[in-house]
């Protein structure tokens, strides 16, 4: 992508000396470049809603065929994580608008400082997604294939946290050095260039802050109070879920359809039984809403982290005042991409989190 | 890239002074390799897709040798699987689809459209070096354990096997991504690159196949990635959506991957149409019937495309009434494919037709595509469907269409453009014995799987009963001489490297712009802005024997 | 709003020429009021989406839901990406992303709301011919094909 609008500088000693270096030499002129690019952007960013596509359909699908599973699964999920997550990313694409402005405007500190802002935003969404992640990760709320059925088991707890910190702190330590660096040798440049990544690298750790605030104080009730041992296998309405659940068992028993490799994964239709939760708490049912947002959400998290490269090269360019009114392109289409992957978690998030 | 080491590539050359051409631009292995000329590119694609032809070629062959008897000649069974899914995986993905977009799109396109180069000639180059990615992907699959799934990885069997399928579907996710961005890039560079003069209506065919291909490689391939990505997900976490055991759904799986699949045979077949336009017009030395019908049918068929992926599920456990409606729709499709070839049919009518290599090569086209073409209406008709889904009537139809089709007229557009690409003439009598051999080949091999489909034999079996032998023993004779018009048009036109004569810049008499630059063109394309004019006018173009060609006249 | 920096107009002259035919037109700063109150609409629209999931509306919930992010999306989309100064054509190839989502959505959609009303009628059917208990069926795990 990021081929699309690099200006190659290359041709800087090409015959044809009323072309600046900005301008790549088989276009005629500056306009014709810029609107190649932010076509090809557009035409990119239509790939990329097809490409979530999927994703969509395969929810669309599922939760038209078992909307219950999709009820109960999603109670699981912190709204209020979701929430501050949407106000950090709606937030990140303000200041990219802002950066675009002042791309244009030949605004250069403003331009830089917005794109830091940016990059510190979107460490700090995927701070926040890591407290997500691990907590159920934690809680065995996993794909279909390993999701661990609550309440039966004690969970395993890992320290999946730490270890995804780890990345940021490497990091983080690496940029302070570099600032420090370039602060003894006043090399205002890389100062432009490292204080931002800094920054960035720390707000992902006040993402995680965040995150475990939210997760672990007041919302506890909120987000796990009908998900029965999802925390810690408090079983408030232990009772009448073990009712249901040895009725399943005693009608599995004395049918015994033969080729049932998967006992444990019996589905009871729901039309007789009512919606009760414990055939619904098991691979095959809640699992796939995991699988589904965890493709979601990991896709969503992997563009972010696209989008955190680019926003740096933009960075680098910023501090080297390569954009101006007449070459803003790359400043413009980073910023599509960007607006894009907000608009997609404009999306996911009441689907994944809200929808009951 | 970094300046440094593609400063010498772009270095000025004064083409207006040196005759020099894209080829003795500049010279060394890293000029080719990190080239950023649309032209080079080109060419590097077609060795690529060549190469990729050859390695299916050779196990097309090696599947049919092994039919030859009915108890299998040579194979085992779990051999013959991995074999029969390469041949499909390396023919689809990497040859067909990138063959005319990809080789001969990237060379043709910015000169025939009067562009020094795409739009973007860096996405171009990773393009192309992310093509070469996915097929280091699809040989070490084949190298390790096999892959033996079909090149359409259904679920549940692509979740149970222990063959690579994740190296595999890597591999088409990256594929996904080199068509993806020359879709994007072709797109791109016929909106704003045209120069002045070249409207919409004055594009070559060619070039609107190309549009219409690249829209549905744009819309389409990244669903492709998607399924791809979600099956190698499902494979490592288990994610639930495409497995029956976990309570997926392989028919979801199914809808996913022909939501691309489908409109991809449009991305095989549609520049192929394009070349056929531009073969049966410059070789019947009369302007296109019908231009506007071709240019909009070619649109008409990416749209249409999209609507009609389901008549490959028929059988698959598909809701009636979404089996009606996929049905109907499939049959839309037909109009405008029949559009194109009755505007060909009238292009040849009255026209001074010689019967060159690629005009003997357009008319197996005509031929072949049609009998491909019509053998596709039975099988959209439901009744009919559950007979012949999954037999080898449906192999045959699809060959006519991929093989007849697309491989026939690509061959075709090689010859064509040989000259321009490579400067030099073939022998011409060499090219016309192959057009005949592949041909008779062609015909000999698929024509009895006609026969053998509508007597129940079905596809991807590795053994027979004994009274399908005759057929199938026809069928791989055929394959052989196939194989020999194959490599004679390829000695043919390696041979032209050394002995050819100097082509002439328009050797044919056509009128669109790449017949305007010399042969071969130069680095930057046209010196000056080219002349945009009629790309279907031949008035005024003379035979002339001192230069070999034709030249325009006043 | 034009451009007024005089830190562009020195850049453009030190790269000599290439402002002849009306360069620059291109660029359309958008204003800082009009971001700010986009954002601040995009995040009342947050809270309310919010605060109305709380509510029990049955059924309308998923039109309510995806009725607001559907318009959080077209002011992303209208404002922030700039969609509306921007030429049509670019307009045009992004609503054509959205209609062949919505085709792929809904043929799909439409075949597994078929296909699947005739599983569950096959396999009561099946339930119901062995021995199995008329008033507890037991869907098997392999739901379909």
């Amino acid at each position: 992508m990021s081929d699309i609008t690099i200006p190659t500088s290359e041709h800087a000693d090409d015959h044809s000396h009323d072309h600046p270096a900005w301008l790549a030499h088989h276009f005629d002129d500056a306009e014709q470049q810029f609107d190649s690019g932010k076509l090809g952007m557009w035409l990119f960013l239509v790939t990329e809603v097809l490409f979530f596509s999927g994703m969509f359909v395969a929810y669309a699908l599922f939760r038209s065929l078992h909307p219950e599973v999709f009820v109960y699964a999603s109670q699981f999920l912190n709204a209020k994580l979701g929430a501050i997550n949407t106000g950090v990313l709606l937030f990140s694409s303000l200041t990219m608008a802002w950066a675009v402005r002042a791309a244009q405007l030949s605004q250069q500190k403003i331009l830089v400082s917005m794109l830091a802002m940016t990059l510190s935003c979107a460490a700090m969404f995927l701070g926040v997604k890591a407290v997500e992640y691990t907590h159920k990760w934690d809680l065995g709320l996993l794909p279909a294939g390993m999701y661990i059925t609550q309440g039966v088991a004690e969970p395993n707890h890992g320290n999946w946290l730490q270890i995804l910190c780890i990345p940021a702190a490497v990091f983080a330590v690496i940029f302070a050095g570099w600032y420090l660096f370039a602060l003894v040798g006043r090399n205002r440049f890389q100062l432009q260039i490292a204080g931002p990544l800094l920054v960035a690298s720390l707000c992902f750790f006040a993402g995680v802050q965040l995150g475990v605030f939210l997760e672990s104080g007041e919302s506890h009730g909120d987000a796990h109070g009908s998900g029965h041992g999802a925390t810690h296998g408090d079983h408030h309405e232990g009772a009448g879920d073990h009712a249901a659940h040895a009725i399943i068992v005693d009608h599995m028993v004395a049918t015994s359809i033969p080729g049932q490799a998967f006992p444990s994964e019996v589905f009871v239709d729901p039309k007789r039984v009512g919606i009760d939760e414990p055939e619904i708490n098991q691979r095959g049912r809640a699992g796939i809403f995991f699988g589904i947002y965890y493709m979601m959400t990991g896709i969503h998290a992997v563009h972010i982290l696209g989008g955190m490269g680019v926003i740096t090269w933009l960075i680098v360019k910023a501090a080297r005042h390569e954009f101006h009114s007449k070459y803003f392109g790359p400043v413009d289409n980073v910023g599509l991409y960007w607006h894009l992957v907000d608009f997609i978690w404009i999306f996911l998030f009441p689907l994944l989190y809200l929808i009951r | 890239m970094s300046a440094v080491i593609s400063k010498p590539l772009v270095a000025p050359v004064e083409s207006a002074k040196e005759p020099g051409n894209f080829l003795t631009h500049t010279s060394g292995f890293l000029s080719w390799a990190l080239t950023l000329d649309h032209k080079r590119i080109g060419l590097m694609y077609l060795v690529g897709v060549m190469s990729s032809f050859l390695l299916g070629g050779v196990l097309a062959l090696v599947v049919r040798a092994h039919l030859f008897y009915a108890d299998g000649a040579f194979l085992t069974l779990k051999q013959y699987n991995q074999i029969f899914t390469l041949h499909g995986a390396v023919m689809v993905f990497l040859f067909i689809i990138p063959s005319v977009p990809a080789a001969l799109g990237n060379f043709l396109l910015p000169i025939m459209l009067g562009a020094k180069d795409v739009a973007f000639p860096r996405l171009n180059l990773s393009s192309f070096y992310l093509w070469v990615g996915g097929a280091i992907f699809f040989l070490v699959a084949m190298l390790t354990t096999g892959l033996d799934t079909g090149w359409t990885f259904y679920t549940p069997y692509s979740l149970e096997t222990t063959g690579p399928v994740v190296l595999a579907t890597m591999g088409v996710f990256i594929l996904g991504f080199s068509s993806i961005f020359t879709g994007l890039n072709f797109i791109v560079t016929i909106n704003t690159m045209r120069p002045p003069g070249m409207t919409w209506f004055r594009m070559p065919l060619l070039l609107w196949a190309i549009y219409s291909t690249s829209i549905i490689q744009v819309l389409a391939t990244p669903v492709l990635g998607i399924t791809m990505l979600l099956l190698m997900a499902e494979r490592f976490l288990g994610i639930g959506i495409f497995d029956p055991k976990l309570n997926g759904d392989p028919v979801t799986y199914q809808h996913f991957f022909w939501f691309y699949s489908h409109p991809a045979v449009y991305i095989m077949i549609l520049p192929a149409m394009g070349i056929i336009s531009e073969l049966m017009s410059v070789h019947s030395h009369k302007g296109i019937f019908g231009y506007r019908m071709i240019a909009y049918s070619s649109v008409a068929i990416a749209l249409f495309g999209f609507l009609v992926w389901g008549h490959h599920m028929f059988t698959s456990g598909m809701a009636n009434v979404t089996t009606i409606v996929f049905s109907a729709l499939t049959f839309t499709v037909s109009i405008p494919s029949a559009i194109k070839v009755f505007n060909w049919l009238f292009t040849m009518y009255k026209g001074t037709v010689s019967l060159t290599t690629p005009m003997l090569y357009a008319l197996s086209f005509m031929f072949l595509f049609t009998i491909g073409g019509l053998t596709g209406l039975p099988l959209g008709a439901l009744s009919i469907d559950r007979h012949f889904h999954d037999t080898y009537f449906v192999v045959a139809h699809f060959h006519y269409v991929m093989m007849g089709g697309t491989l026939v007229a690509f061959l075709g557009g090689i010859f064509h453009w040989w000259p321009k690409m490579v400067g030099k003439m073939y022998n011409e009598l060499g090219g016309q014995i192959s057009a005949g051999i592949v041909f008779v080949g062609f015909n000999l091999t698929f024509l009895p799987q006609f026969v053998l489909g509508t007597r129940g034999m079905p596809r991807r079996y590795a053994t027979y009963v004994p009274e399908f032998e005759f057929l199938h023993q026809l069928s791989t004779y055929g394959a052989f001489l196939l194989g020999i018009g194959l490599f004679v048009a390829l000695g043919v036109l390696i041979n032209s490297l050394f002995r050819g004569k100097k082509a002439p810049t328009n050797p044919w008499g056509g009128a669109t712009l790449e017949w305007v630059c010399s042969s071969p063109p130069p680095h930057d394309n046209f010196s000056k802005p080219p002349v945009v004019g009629d790309p279907y006018d031949f008035r005024g173009l003379e035979y002339d024997a001192r230069e070999g060609g034709y030249v325009r006249r006043k | 709003m034009a451009h007024t920096s005089v830190d562009a107009s020195a850049q453009i002259d030190s790269h000599g020429g290439g402002h002849g035919h009306g360069d620059g037109e291109f660029a359309h700063p958008a204003s800082l009021t009009m971001l700010f109150s986009v954002f601040f609409t995009l995040l009342a629209l947050t809270i309310l989406t919010v605060w109305q999931s709380t509510l029990d509306i049955g059924a309308a919930e998923i039109w309510v839901t995806m009725g607001i992010a559907t318009v959080k999306a077209g002011l992303v989309i209208l404002f922030f990406m700039h969609l509306l100064w921007d030429k049509p054509l670019n307009a045009i190839v992004f609503l054509s992303s959205i209609i062949f989502v919505a085709l792929f959505l809904g043929f799909t959609l439409m075949d597994a709301q078929g296909y699947h009303s005739t599983i569950e009628i096959k396999d009561t059917l099946e339930a119901s011919l062995p021995p199995a208990p008329a008033d507890l069926p037991v869907v098997p795990s392999m739901p379909t094909t």
